[in-house]
């Protein structure tokens, strides 16, 4: 494979003390309509795994625990 | 490195209504209520829950024929003519018959509009001649209250699978459609005896100033499928050269205050904080004022509250920074913007299709039904114009409603196999590649030549262009690495995109006129020329499989136009002082 990894801010940040995907949540992958939110299995928490935002915040605003922050991209601000 | 699930797996519908967010799930939900022992199936790329282009809800309703405040006979002209006179009247009056009870059937389920002190719903004048606009300020939870009624329906849901190919039967009639599960790589072949498409707008087929793919004005999952999908079946398409373009704030895909700020005093206003257009609502022929004073001497263009009270201000930013664009503050805030005290520069949007806001589409008839016998299409991607949300709700209705009554006296219809194989192997060549070209490139390549050679003014030089560059990027189409499922899906939205801007540049070449203000506005043909154009122009594919056009005329109104009216959105802009 011949793809670069290039650097970038991700807009969704997850707070991994707050974040309970370890315990089954899953509602900020299902609610993101560009897909673009998994849980990662190495630390059983959610994280951004595409980049490629539209900022639209369901991710933030149906978080149970307020773990989800959404930032403007970077091209945007 | 995923691999394609080739055991396809088969399922059988009475129903197939193809896109979940707003015309889809009223397209599943009436035909399900219609005839409750039919299987319905819906189909979503992403979550039905929080899908689509009221993802997050909606401020207000644009088109609402409300009793005491207009007639469906008044809406249909005002449309009439906001098109330049180009509209399928029976598709607009079949709407605008039922937009009230749509309204009342919402409210009912516990959307929440505005009401006057007497209960009575609150309508705002925002169009040129009459009053349509019924604001949200508690819009935001459309989704959810949609998601309530498919559940209590018995919709069968199925969220992460994206449509690629709609299945014909030797005849010509619909069969079904193939579809891609976006975490799986599954294929499913879904057999139906009635297919709704309501995949959205093409949203993805400009680029926003900005260089952001993702910036689309549109819900960027609404990357023109629809259209595709549509085309390689073989159904009309018409009038894609008038493209939608929408006053938007700089850098942010918000839209301005037509619709919200409006009411309440805010307008549209140049670099000196004075009006130049008479009405915000969006048309062509606003976006032809907007754009000239954008690029003239008193530009750019801004919004215009700070002359606005202070509570009237935050009552605004009540609504416009938590229902549609809830970012919106956030970005405001980022850039220290204060509608108190500052006017925000606006900008106009990428280009894009969509019947929302303009007048193109898959075309459909007053029943949503395609040109595809037992296709229909619904929303932003079908050709009833200045559709908007309730537009969708309403056409989706009616597309479900028909397609219910149709798939009771049909058979399932048998199709090619061949044609799921070669869908297969579409997909397993980009899945397959180890080297190659990632879809952000190729998408972003297309979409920049749609900025450099297709956005107005349209130049026939320039178009010529990029229908040479586009042909060399299909060839890069099949070079493009999906390493997982859902770069699959993106791959595969870039092949629509593709499609989609190929058959923008057919189209507006095809109609050698000017028309619909900014929206086809052609240099090398700078005026309106009804004695040659007035028609619509219908896209197809021939036989060949390439890009054909024909012209159509016409209908005979059912509403005819009242002598003086049809120039009306032509007299758009303030005159200068004496």
């Amino acid at each position: 494979m011949s793809f670069a990894e290039n650097p970038s801010e991700f807009p969704v940040k997850i707070d991994q003390g707050k974040c309970i995907a370890d315990k089954g949540c899953t509602v900020c992958v299902d609610v993101c309509p560009l897909d673009v939110l998994r849980i990662n299995p190495e630390t059983g928490k959610a994280h951004m795994r595409y980049d490629e935002c539209w900022y639209c915040l369901p991710c933030q605003l149906d978080c149970p625990t307020k773990a989800v922050t959404v930032t403007i991209p970077y091209l945007l601000r | 490195m995923a691999e394609l699930d080739d055991a396809a797996d088969l399922f059988e519908a009475d129903v197939l209504v193809i896109g979940g967010g707003t015309a889809g799930p009223l397209a599943a939900y009436k035909a399900k209520s219609a005839n409750p022992g039919l299987k319905v199936v819906l189909l979503e790329k992403a979550n039905v829950k929080r899908s689509g282009a009221i993802a997050i809800g909606m401020d207000g309703l644009n088109n609402a024929v409300v009793p005491g405040f207009a007639t469906p006979e008044q809406y249909v002209r005002e449309i009439t003519i906001a098109n330049d006179g180009i509209v399928y009247q029976k598709a607009v009056l079949a709407y605008a018959m039922r937009s009230f009870d749509m309204i009342r059937e919402l409210d009912d389920w516990g959307v929440k509009f505005q009401k006057d002190e007497n209960g009575d719903y609150d309508v705002k004048k925002v169009h040129h001649l009459g009053s349509y606009v019924l604001p949200m300020p508690e819009g935001g939870g459309v989704k959810k209250i949609l998601y309530r009624q498919l559940r209590k329906a018995q919709v069968l849901i199925s969220n992460r699978y994206m449509a690629t190919r709609l299945l014909k039967a030797s005849d010509g009639r619909i069969a079904g459609a193939v579809a891609v599960n976006s975490r799986t790589a599954g294929v499913l072949v879904i057999r139906a005896k009635a297919v709704i498409l309501a995949t959205g707008a093409a949203g993805r087929l400009g680029l926003p100033a900005s260089g952001y793919l993702w910036g689309t004005y549109e819900n960027p999952t609404n990357s023109g499928d629809g259209y595709a999908m549509a085309f390689h079946a073989g159904a009309e398409l018409t009038n894609l050269e008038c493209y939608q373009i929408n006053p938007l704030i700089k850098d942010y895909n918000g839209p301005a205050c037509a619709y919200v700020g409006g009411p309440f005093g805010a307008y549209t206003a140049n670099s000196r904080g004075a009006r130049f257009i008479e009405c915000d609502y969006w048309s062509g022929q606003m976006m032809l004022e907007f754009r000239k004073e954008l690029e003239g001497g008193n530009g750019p263009v801004f919004l215009k509250f700070d002359h606005l009270a202070d509570e009237t201000i935050s009552e605004v930013e009540g609504i416009l920074h938590s229902v549609e664009r809830p970012s919106r503050g956030l970005f405001h805030e980022g850039r220290g913007d204060n509608y108190r005290r500052d006017m925000v520069e606006m900008h106009i949007s990428e280009i894009g299709f969509c019947s929302g806001h303009s007048a193109s589409g898959v075309w459909v008839d007053e029943h949503a039904r395609t040109t595809v016998p037992g296709l229909y299409a619904a929303g932003d991607m079908a050709s009833v114009p200045h559709n908007y949300m309730l537009g969708a709700f309403v056409n989706g209705a009616i597309a479900g409603e028909d397609a219910a009554v149709a798939a009771a006296s049909t058979e399932l219809q048998s199709y090619d196999p061949q044609d799921v194989e070669t869908e297969r192997a579409r997909m397993r060549r980009l899945l397959d590649n180890k080297d190659g070209l990632p879809a952000n490139q190729v998408e972003y390549k297309i979409r920049r030549f749609v900025n450099d050679y297709l956005q107005p003014p349209k130049i026939t030089r320039k178009y010529e262009i990029a229908q040479k560059r586009f042909a060399e990027i299909r060839e890069d189409l099949q070079r493009i690495v999906a390493r997982d499922p859902h770069e699959l899906m993106r791959a595969l939205e870039v092949h629509s995109i593709l499609d989609c801007a190929d058959m923008a540049a057919a189209a507006s070449l095809f109609r050698t006129e000017s028309r619909w203000g900014l929206y086809h506005y052609r240099v090398d043909y700078p005026e309106q020329d009804d004695e040659n154009w007035f028609c619509h122009t219908q896209l197809f594919k021939d036989e060949r499989g390439a890009i054909a056009l024909k012209k159509r005329p016409v209908d005979p109104y059912v509403v005819p136009l009242e002598s003086g009216e049809k120039g009306a959105y032509q007299r758009l802009r303030i005159p200068a002082p004496v």
